[in-house]
This record gives structure tokens, sequence and C-alpha cells, in this order.
């Protein structure tokens, strides 16, 4: 399959649907939204190449937004901050990227890679290194697959920027890169190690772009039909529905910079009497369900995507603004093929997280 | 104590004169075309039964929904001029840039972007580019504008960039009406940005209106001052209000939540107010409405600021009532209940129509709804409670029983027992107590920052400081001030133990 081109009703529904697989976390589209609705109404466009086009020896740019959404709620976001990491990474390696990939499709992520290819007239790279959202850079598929985890590039809206040129390991980038993000304020632009056609090709998680904005696209039909949304996200992907329930209680707190807390549902309709909870690291990343007298036993954990969404809207509720009373419909997706090998597990199955038990898929 | 309360509603401008605690009388007039007729209406009433005669009147306090159907209606806006600083961040997203486009085709101006603004932790993000603001100003100045609407990154943790860029540009207009974005709290430039200019754009209207209610106060020949009712419950001065108009978008339904909660002696309840079309249902902490934490449309345009958290649902005393299938609500008659309801002569089925069959209401033509049976008003009455009691159930913050207080015209919907509600109250004047709640408003004064480096206790009780210094500016008696809301958040991501702080104080309205 050849380029095509991405509608601004593509990006609509691709910033619902990233939404969704943001897994709780991710931070908001909408910033990244509202930059490519600017875009398009000054003509830019933008195209979407499946990775099988890509020649193995060309180069394809990661890029992502890191920082906290609290900041970036005030400095917003320029589309051309995150083209200029991309550029600084194009004269650093001399390498000419053929494409732009998304590092985490899951939130805001998703859109950064649409704006740097609209300003550099690249294609974007229907993959990305997640298959969701997840909170530090290790928990990558490059990093499973133990690419090279630099240079790296980061941007400042003022003119400020770095390379970091080398380092041993993803946790050591993860480290370093976020000195430098606090020193920014909290927030940059990032273009990651530059990837191969060959790598993207075996370790990229694929047609993600494609899969969000399907997800966004039938919520958004269902929601303009009043139909059924979840049903309408389990009509084009393979998931199941694990509870449906009452927000009964949020407990919350920030710790090593993570958002770390849980949430407990009272079951609904055919739950009524059970209880699920879930405990979240910026994502969902274990639920926890409760029925009769037994324990509390885990049904859902990491890798599998768990997505809580509000059961008549059908969008996603985040960690950050979940609250009291919500009626949602917890569903799991089934997680990307290279996060269920053992090495995959290690660096984002439960016990990466802290959870001492072992992971089970719901898809299993 | 004895207060005016007057709610100018889209159908009825309510009017109650309290002494002493005590609702001494009520009443309604149609609203008036042009609002302050309807007012001078209500005043002159009051003042006609000799009740107010040689008698002092410490405040007439108005809510209106004036100001936010400008902005619905697209009527009566200024020109605005929109001054960011922020350069160089987020120059792609200007002000106005998610506002629809009819509406900022009326308000925009011009847009403006300096160098300036902060860092989430006071370092400033970049100098302010005071050169650039007074340029600006000429332009604006040049272009005939003077309604400006300043923003600036990170504002509410320090407002001194747009404090300084509204002296410069005094300086070049000095007749100039500013908005400074910091004025309206909350983090989020955008949400922040969009509420300062649809201020910016009331305020002709706002100065209009104010003063032609002091004029309609003054010609009822009652001496006393004016405030105007917020969207928290509570009242700024007249001053204060025709500075912030927006801060009034939402005051009618707090009014009558504020009413409910006066009127019943409880301060920690659910409020359902029935009215014609719609239901209001939300929810009192500590005699106020818990507001609402998330973003709110206002015409389309996306802001963060006080508003209270309800839920409407199409349900009321004038709602279409369907018997096969059963189904009562969303569409309903309005304001033609007394013209389209069967017992009136109409044709259309409503829940009044009901309500006159089974005896609950004595009104219009009981024979004409004669073949209503008991059995079929039950399964009516059991519809409504059940939409009542579902929309009730989704504004709970924890689980539980709740006391529950039915106000408004339609409040005969509400039965005496429900699922998820462990008493219902009906209270007298409940069908004025939007005018009742105007009357006993109260001052407030909030603070939404970050603190770091402090431990809980002290970010909580710095902010608690500044809320009250704010409460005391607003009008307030620093000796009535109370704390109704403390609300905190660890941050992610941010370094030395960042936490987020909500608090806001109440007092009384200090004497003049």
């Amino acid at each position: 399959m050849p380029l095509r081109d991405i509608t601004l009703d593509d990006i609509e529904s691709l910033a619902v649907g990233a939404w969704v697989l943001g897994t709780g976390g991710g931070g908001s589209p909408y910033l990244g939204l509202l930059n490519m609705r600017a875009l398009y109404k000054e003509g830019y466009k933008v195209q979407l190449m499946p990775a099988s086009e890509l020649a193995d020896d060309d180069w394809v740019a990661a890029v992502s937004n890191m920082g906290a959404p609290l900041v970036g709620q005030e400095r917003l976001t320029d589309s051309r901050t995150i083209a200029r990491a991309v550029e600084l990474m194009e004269s650093h390696t001399g390498h000419k990227f053929r494409g732009i990939m998304s590092l985490e499709i899951g939130g805001g992520n998703s859109i950064q890679p649409l704006m740097a290819a609209a300003h550099l007239k690249r294609a974007v790279i229907d993959s990305d290194m997640m298959g969701r959202a997840y909170p530090e850079a290790q928990m990558t598929s490059v990093a499973v697959g133990d690419l090279v985890p630099f240079p790296l590039t980061t941007v400042d809206v003022r003119g400020l920027e770095s390379v970091v040129e080398k380092v041993p390991t993803w946790k050591w980038m993860e480290r370093v890169s976020r000195k430098i993000c606090v020193e920014y304020g909290s927030i940059a632009s990032t273009c990651k190690a530059p990837r191969t056609g060959a790598e993207v090709k075996k370790w990229g998680v694929h047609g993600t772009t494609t899969k969000a904005i399907a997800i966004g696209h039938a919520v958004r039909e269902a929601q303009r039909k009043h139909e059924d949304p979840v049903a309408a996200i389990l009509g084009v992907e393979p998931g199941k529905i694990l509870f449906k329930g009452k927000v009964m209680d949020v407990e919350r707190r920030a710790t090593e910079g993570f958002l770390r807390g849980r949430t407990r549902f009272d079951g609904t309709d055919e739950y009524r009497g059970s209880n699920l909870e879930l405990n979240f690291q910026n994502e969902w990343i274990v639920a926890w369900l409760q029925s009769g007298e037994s324990g509390a036993k885990p049904v859902a954990m990491s890798p599998d995507l768990i997505c809580v969404l509000d059961s008549v809207a059908g969008e996603a509720v985040g960690t950050e603004t979940i609250r009291y009373g919500q009626r949602v419909t917890v569903i799991a997706l089934p997680p990307p093929p290279v996060f269920l090998s053992e090495k995959g597990l290690q660096h984002v199955g439960p016990r990466a997280f802290g959870y001492d038990i072992d992971f089970k898929s719901v898809f299993a | 104590m004895r207060r005016i309360g007057i709610d100018v509603g889209g159908t009825n401008t309510d009017a109650v004169l309290i002494e002493d605690g005590k609702v001494v009388r009520a009443m309604k007039a149609p609203t008036s075309e042009d609002v302050t007729t309807g007012i001078l209406d209500s005043l002159k009433s009051l003042g006609s039964t000799g009740l107010l005669e040689g008698k002092k009147i410490d405040g007439v306090m108005i809510g209106t929904t004036h100001f936010i159907n400008a902005v619905v209606q697209r009527r009566h806006l200024t020109k605005v001029a929109a001054l960011r600083l922020g350069m160089p961040a987020a120059a792609s997203l200007p002000p106005f840039c998610d506002w629809p486009e009819d509406l900022a085709a009326l308000v925009c101006g011009g847009v403006w972007m300096v160098e300036g603004g902060h860092e989430y932790d006071g370092r400033p993000f970049m100098p302010l580019d005071e050169a650039a603001v007074t340029t600006a100003a000429h332009e604006m100045k040049e272009k005939g504008l003077k309604s400006v609407g300043i923003s600036s990154i990170f504002s509410p943790l320090d407002p001194s960039h747009e404090r300084r860029a509204a002296e410069l540009i005094l300086k070049v207009i000095p007749d100039a009406v500013i908005t400074c974005s910091s004025d309206l709290g909350r983090i989020g430039l955008l949400e922040r940005e969009n509420a300062g200019l649809l201020n910016a754009a009331l305020a002709d209207l706002s100065r209009d209106t104010i003063a032609a209610f002091e004029k309609s106060i003054k010609d009822s020949g009652i001496a006393a001052p004016l405030f105007i009712t917020q969207n928290d419950g509570t009242v700024a001065e007249a001053s204060q209000a025709r500075r912030l108009p927006v801060y009034s978008f939402a005051s009618g339904a707090t009014n009558s939540m504020r009413g409910a909660a006066y009127l019943s002696g409880l301060q920690d309840a659910m409020v359902i107010d029935v009215g014609g079309t719609t239901t209001d249902v939300g929810q009192l902490k500590n005699g106020f409405p818990r507001e609402a934490n998330s973003v709110v449309k206002v015409g389309g345009v996306r802001t963060l600021f006080r508003m209270p958290d309800l839920l409407s649902i199409g349900l009321g005393g004038g709602s279409h009532v369907q018997l096969d299938p059963l189904k009562v609500g969303p569409l309903s008659v309005g304001y033609k209940l007394l013209k389209d309801g069967i017992a009136f002569g109409g044709k259309q089925l409503t829940t009044t129509d009901v309500a006159i069959a089974s005896g609950v209401l004595s009104l219009g033509d009981k024979s004409k709804v004669a073949h209503l049976d008991a059995a079929t008003c039950k399964k009516v009455f059991a519809e409504a409670a059940r939409l009542s009691e579902e929309a009730i159930d989704r504004m709970k913050t924890e689980a539980g029983d709740i006391k529950l207080i039915a106000v408004g015209g339609g409040a005969f919907l509400i039965p005496d027992k429900m699922t998820g509600v462990s008493e219902v109250i009906h209270v007298e004047h409940g069908d004025c107590a939007n005018a009742v709640g105007a009357a006993i408003a109260q001052v407030s004064g909030e603070c939404d920052q970050i603190f770091k480096d402090m431990t809980r206790v002290e970010a909580i009780s710095a902010a608690q400081g500044i809320a009250n210094d704010r409460a005391v500016a607003a009008g307030a008696a620093r000796n009535t001030l109370s704390t109704i809301e403390s609300e905190d958040m660890p941050l992610a991501y941010l370094p030395g133990n960042s936490v987020r702080v909500r608090v806001r104080v109440v007092g009384d309205v200090a004497a003049s």
C-alpha cells in the first residue's frame, strides 16, 4: 500500500482514538489537534506511509514531546518546535529522514509526528514504539530490541537546543534527558535515536496511526448516531469488556515524578455486586477484580491495554481527571506482540511497575 | 439585615425581600425585553406595599443571565485587542485560535504577541518586552480599540507581567478597559485567555447594564448599594462586577441552590431545581454549589473558571408525556404551558396535566384530564422520579444516601421517597429560591496556584492567605471569612514536591 493522504477528519478521529490508546495517560491530544487544524487551513497536508514501504537503509525520525502536562497547558504547543528537533537531528547525524514516526501513539504524542511532517514535508510512518502510552523511555519496542538509545535531541521554543551524544543504556537516556527537560521548564520537544528502515520494520509497532484513526472514527460515528460507542470500538478492535461500573474512590500521589494511585469501581449492569480496582502509574497498569467472597484477583495487566471509557460518550477517561461518580466501561485491548516475550515483559510487565505477579493476558 | 434579591430569568423576574433572615415578601413578574423595566416593576411593587417605608435597605443583589445571553446570542459585544505575553512559545496557537469563527469575527479586533511570561517555578519564561507592548498599544489606539484582554504564561502564579503590560497600555490609551487573565485565575493558558477575552468583549455591555441596574434602583426610590451575584453563589460590588462580568455567567442556577440551602437550613445536600423545561441537579457543600473542575464551553468557547457543577436533564413541569410507550420529556411546552397543556384547553399532555389529574396541583380544568386514571398518573410520576434519581446519583461524589432539597416551579414531580435519598425536603418559597439565593449571597476569594518546596500544610495555609486577601478586596469583612473549599493535587513530572492548591473562602459583605 502506497502513501495515503491524511484528511483533517482523520486527524479529528486520531485525537479521539489516540486518547483511548493512551490507557489513562499520554496527555490530551487537543493542542496538537488545534495546531493541525491551523496548518491544514494554511494549506499544509500530511501523508501516511506504511513501514513496509521503507527501504532497509532509509532513515526515520522518532519524535515525542516530553514533560509535565500542566506546563504544556500554559506554554501550549508550537508545531514548529518538534520540527526543529528533527532538523537538529538531521544536521547532527547527517541522515536525511524519509519519514517521521511517533514514539508513543497513546495521547498527545500521536500528533507530534504530523506537525513535524507538515513543516518538513516528509511522510508520517504508520508505526510507533509502544502501541499505547508508557511513562518511561525504556518501555518501548526498540528498548526491548536493545537498539542503540542515542543520540537524542531536545529543543525548547526559546532556542535552547541540546544533543545527548551517547549513553550506555535506555535508563540512562531517561535520566539524562529528563534532567535537561526539567531545566527547560519541564517541557521539551525531542527527537529520539534515529532508526533505519530495517529497524523500524523489525521493531516498530505497526499500523497504530491507522488503528487510532479507526477507533476515533468509530467513537465519533457512534456519538453522531446515538449508538453505543463502546460497542463501536469493539467492532473495529478485538477487545474485551472487563467491567462496567461507577467510580467510587480515587487516590492519587506524586512520587518520583510519576502520578501513582488507584481507582475503585462498583459494578453496574451485569457486573453489579462485584468491584474493580485499577492501579495506575500515569497509565492504567493492573486491574483487580473482586466478586463474591473470594479475594481480589488480577484480571488484566500491562502490557495488555486497559482503557477506561465514558460509558455514554465512549471517550477515554484519564488518570489525572477521573473522578467519583463517573459511569465507565473498562475494556482491554491486545498488546503489541513485542512486549509478550520474556525480554518484553522485563521492560513493561507487571514487575517493571513493582507488582509481584506473573503476566497473564486477557487474550491468552 | 434587610436585603432585596432579584433573579432575572428568561421567563420571570423574581424578587424577594429578606428581613432579619426571613422572607417577608416574594413576587414574580414577567422579564421585560429591556430587563431593567422588569427590575424596576419588581422593586416598585415590593415598595408599593408600604413594606419598605422608612426602612434602610442594606443591599439590592441582582442575578442576571444578561451577560451569558449576549455571548450565546452574539449581541452587544465589544471588539477586543488580544495581547499575549509568552513569545516565542505557542506562536502557532494565537489568541482566538479555538473560537467559533462567527464569534471570533465579531470580537477579535487584533492580536499582539510579545515576549514575556513565567515558568511553573516562578522563573521568568522571557523578560517582558516592554517596548513591544508600547508599540502594540499604539497600534491598538490607531485601530480605535479600547477593550484589551491580556494573558501571560503562568500568570496565576505570577501576574506581574500582565500588570506591567496593563500600566504601559494605559499610558498610551488612558481610557482603556483591561482584563488581565490572572484576575480570572486557573491554570490553562488557552482557556484562561478565552475567559479573559470574553470578559473584555462584555466591557461595554457590562458598563451599560450595571449603570441601568443602578438607575432602576435609584428610580424606584430605594437607597441601597447594588451587588451582582456570581457563578459561585457569592456577590461582587457593582464596581467589581462591572470589571469581571464573566463571573456572573451561571449565577441563576447557583442562586437557586444557595436559596435552597438557606430556606432549608442545610449546608450539605443535593438540590434539584425543577423548572418548566429542564431540571438542574447540583450538590451543596458547606452551603455552596460544588464547582465544575473541567473545561466549560460558553457560546462555543472553551473556558475554565468558576462555574457550578450542574447536571441538566430534560424534565420539568412542561415536559411532554407520552403514555405508550411511556416517555417523559425531554421535549417541553415551555412558557406555553398555560395554553398548550390539556387541562388548559391545549393538545399536549404534560407532567402538569398529570399532576392536576392526580390532585397534586389545583390548576386549570380538572375535568379535561379526567381520562387519566390513578394507575397511569402513578406510572408517569414513577418515570419522572426515575429520571431524577439517575441524575442525583450521577452528581454524588460519594456513596450513601443523601438529603435532597426540591425547589422550582416543577418541584411537585419530586416524590417524598427516592432511591439513594435519605430525605426529600420541600421548602416554603421554594419557587423563588433563586431570588432568595441572590438576597443572601456572600463575598468570596479564591487562590489556585502551584507551591514548591513547602509541606502540604504550609502550601494550603499560604493559599488561604492569598484567598483571604482577595475576598477582602472584593468587599468581604475579614472577621467573617471562612474556608469553604480546599483541594490539593500533587503534580506528576514536576520536581521539588510541587503541589497545586486551590482554596476558596467566603465572608459577609462588609458594612459600608
